[in-house]
């Protein structure tokens, strides 16, 4: 009975805790946007939403703030996903203006669809790295070490972009990794290093970039044999078409290319 | 069933409604409707065509498969260590015990990443035991072994809870009847206390392997992601869904069927004592 009461305060609590999450979340989204000056040195107004892959997430966060600087009235919201993932929701109707895919695998599943508003333009280019802990425990120095006895290499699934990367390398060197995980995305594989679970893991130079002192990255020269290409494209029914195209132009013009190479990004 | 009973008894309106308010009925509705309808979406995303061939894909039956070997070895696990910590919680008075009793709840409402890393720093390669797991020769780094330690971690709770309030409900009168006959504290155990809770053991354990089946956070998090080594079905259908939603939304449907199986299980097995102490 003791209990009983015990859990019913609980619950009681915790439905309590749930719903002020579920009104402060509310209300910031319903927050609106600073106001909209009528009209700005560029012509440009309004807000959007960016669909970027997770990899982005740095880098288009500071493009981002650039535009909106360099742009006065304008609002640009990003939200950050795997590219397969924002792929389902812009199928299902999200509202996304532009979307900026980790691979054009992804890409094309919404121009086959009609989506995305004319052709994409690759922006980006990135390629596989080795990750170890600090230190390097096991002692890797080249891709062929990956398969080494002993060695717990961590990489990606092949159904995912960077793991379809691994499986490209792996084919066109001839060396098969026995992986003791397969992850779904690559942060999943960047934690398991960082955490020391694993010797070594697969992953793209900006992760190991962006990642700190917390892992230390090998490149190695057959990573040249698999590139992974970022393209990007507004959807084809965004409410603000022209801001959208505004901002694709951003990410390929100066700017956003200055961004992208500093985080360890190639050019397309 | 509303006429059905308000023409049976036509004098007292709302009877038929056990004397609820309409209005608690109408909020009881939305609430159902909430669980039942993207349950209904799913089903209805099924390609049934393809049904068969995607849920006896051979990464399927591995994924299902250990998902059932590893959540029957957590359930075992649960109930090996569950009884004891429920047994001392209900029927032993000591410091800090409330404190006990609501840690050993914690990985009800933790999210599963937060678990997973927990884990990690606690049994991790370069964790609190790893080394010495090491030295030893364990190692549980995506091992499956890792796979059920994050099973019994998220699903003890639920063992524990059931059982502990129904220890408590049933009191402890018969315990000392049975003891003041003779009867040693390991007899009394044996032959008393524990068959007097017995339903809601096994509805304990029953939902124990239901959530035990439906981890994923923790293991993603901990043991990784390998084919029939770590792999879960819910891990594989998170990785199915990058390629071939098809194949995950049969295989969610597979995992749906399981767990409400089990819950049936558990409700029929658990009766009107069994679930006391999850209310």
């Amino acid at each position: 009975m003791i209990s009983r009461t015990t859990l019913t305060r609980a619950l009681r609590a915790t439905a309590a805790a749930a719903l002020l999450v579920a009104l402060t979340s509310c209300a910031s989204t319903s927050t609106p946007a600073e106001p909209d000056p009528a009209a700005s040195g560029t012509g440009l107004s309004g807000d959007i939403t960016v669909f970027a892959a997770a990899s982005l997430t740095a880098t288009f966060t500071e493009i981002a703030a650039q535009f909106e600087e360099e742009n006065p009235g304008t609002s640009v919201e990003l939200s950050f996903a795997g590219s397969s993932d924002l792929v389902t929701q812009i199928t299902e109707g999200a509202p996304a203006d532009v979307f900026a895919s980790a691979d054009t695998t992804n890409m094309t599943k919404l121009t086959d669809v009609d989506l995305i508003a004319g052709s994409p333009v690759d922006f980006a280019s990135n390629t596989l790295t080795i990750a170890v802990p600090p230190g390097n425990p096991a002692n890797i120095g080249s891709f062929a070490d990956l398969a080494r006895e002993g060695v717990s290499t961590v990489i990606c699934a092949p159904q995912v972009p960077c793991g379809a990367a691994t499986a490209t390398t792996e084919e066109a060197t001839g060396i098969d990794i026995s992986p003791v995980s397969e992850e779904s995305s690559v942060t999943d594989v960047l934690g398991k290093i960082s955490s020391g679970q694993g010797d070594a893991g697969l992953v793209y130079v900006t992760d190991v970039a962006g990642a700190g002192d917390t892992v230390e990255g090998i490149t190695f020269a057959e990573s040249s044999e698999a590139v992974n290409i970022y393209p990007i494209g507004a959807v084809a029914d965004s409410a603000n078409a022209e801001l959208a195209q505004a901002f694709v132009d951003y990410v390929t013009g100066v700017v956003g290319q200055r961004v992208l190479a500093a985080a360890g990004f190639g050019t397309p | 069933m509303t006429a059905t009973s308000s023409t049976r008894t036509p004098a007292r309106p709302g009877a038929a409604l056990g004397g609820i308010p309409r209005w608690v009925v109408a909020i009881a509705a939305v609430g159902g409707a909430l669980v039942l309808l993207p349950l209904v979406a799913l089903v209805l995303r099924v390609e049934w065509p393809r049904f068969g061939e995607l849920v006896t894909s051979e990464s399927s039956v591995a994924a299902l498969g250990l998902s059932l070997r590893t959540s029957a070895t957590a359930t075992v696990l649960c109930i090996l260590l569950g009884v004891p910590l429920a047994l001392v919680l209900a029927r032993t008075r000591f410091g800090g015990q409330q404190v006990l009793r609501s840690l050993v709840l914690v990985p009800l409402v933790l999210p599963p990443v937060v678990g997973g890393l927990a884990l990690l720093y606690a049994f991790g390669r370069r964790g609190l035991l790893g080394e010495s797991l090491e030295v030893a020769g364990i190692t549980i780094a995506f091992s499956t072994t890792a796979v059920v330690l994050a099973q019994t971690f998220v699903a003890l709770p639920f063992l524990v809870l059931s059982l502990e309030g129904a220890l408590r409900t049933a009191g402890t009168r018969y315990e000392a009847v049975a003891s003041t006959l003779g009867a040693s504290p390991t007899t009394v155990l044996r032959r008393v206390t524990l068959p007097l809770v017995l339903p809601s053991l096994v509805s304990g354990a029953v939902l124990s392997f239901a959530r035990a089946l439906g981890e994923f956070g923790a293991t993603l998090t901990f043991a990784g992601s390998l084919e029939g080594v770590t792999r879960t079905l819910p891990l594989e259908i998170y990785l199915q869904r990058e390629t071939d939603p098809d194949a995950a939304g049969a295989l969610s449907l597979v995992l749906l069927v399981v767990a409400v199986a089990v819950v049936a299980v558990a409700h029929r097995v658990g009766g009107s004592t069994g679930m006391r102490g999850l209310r």
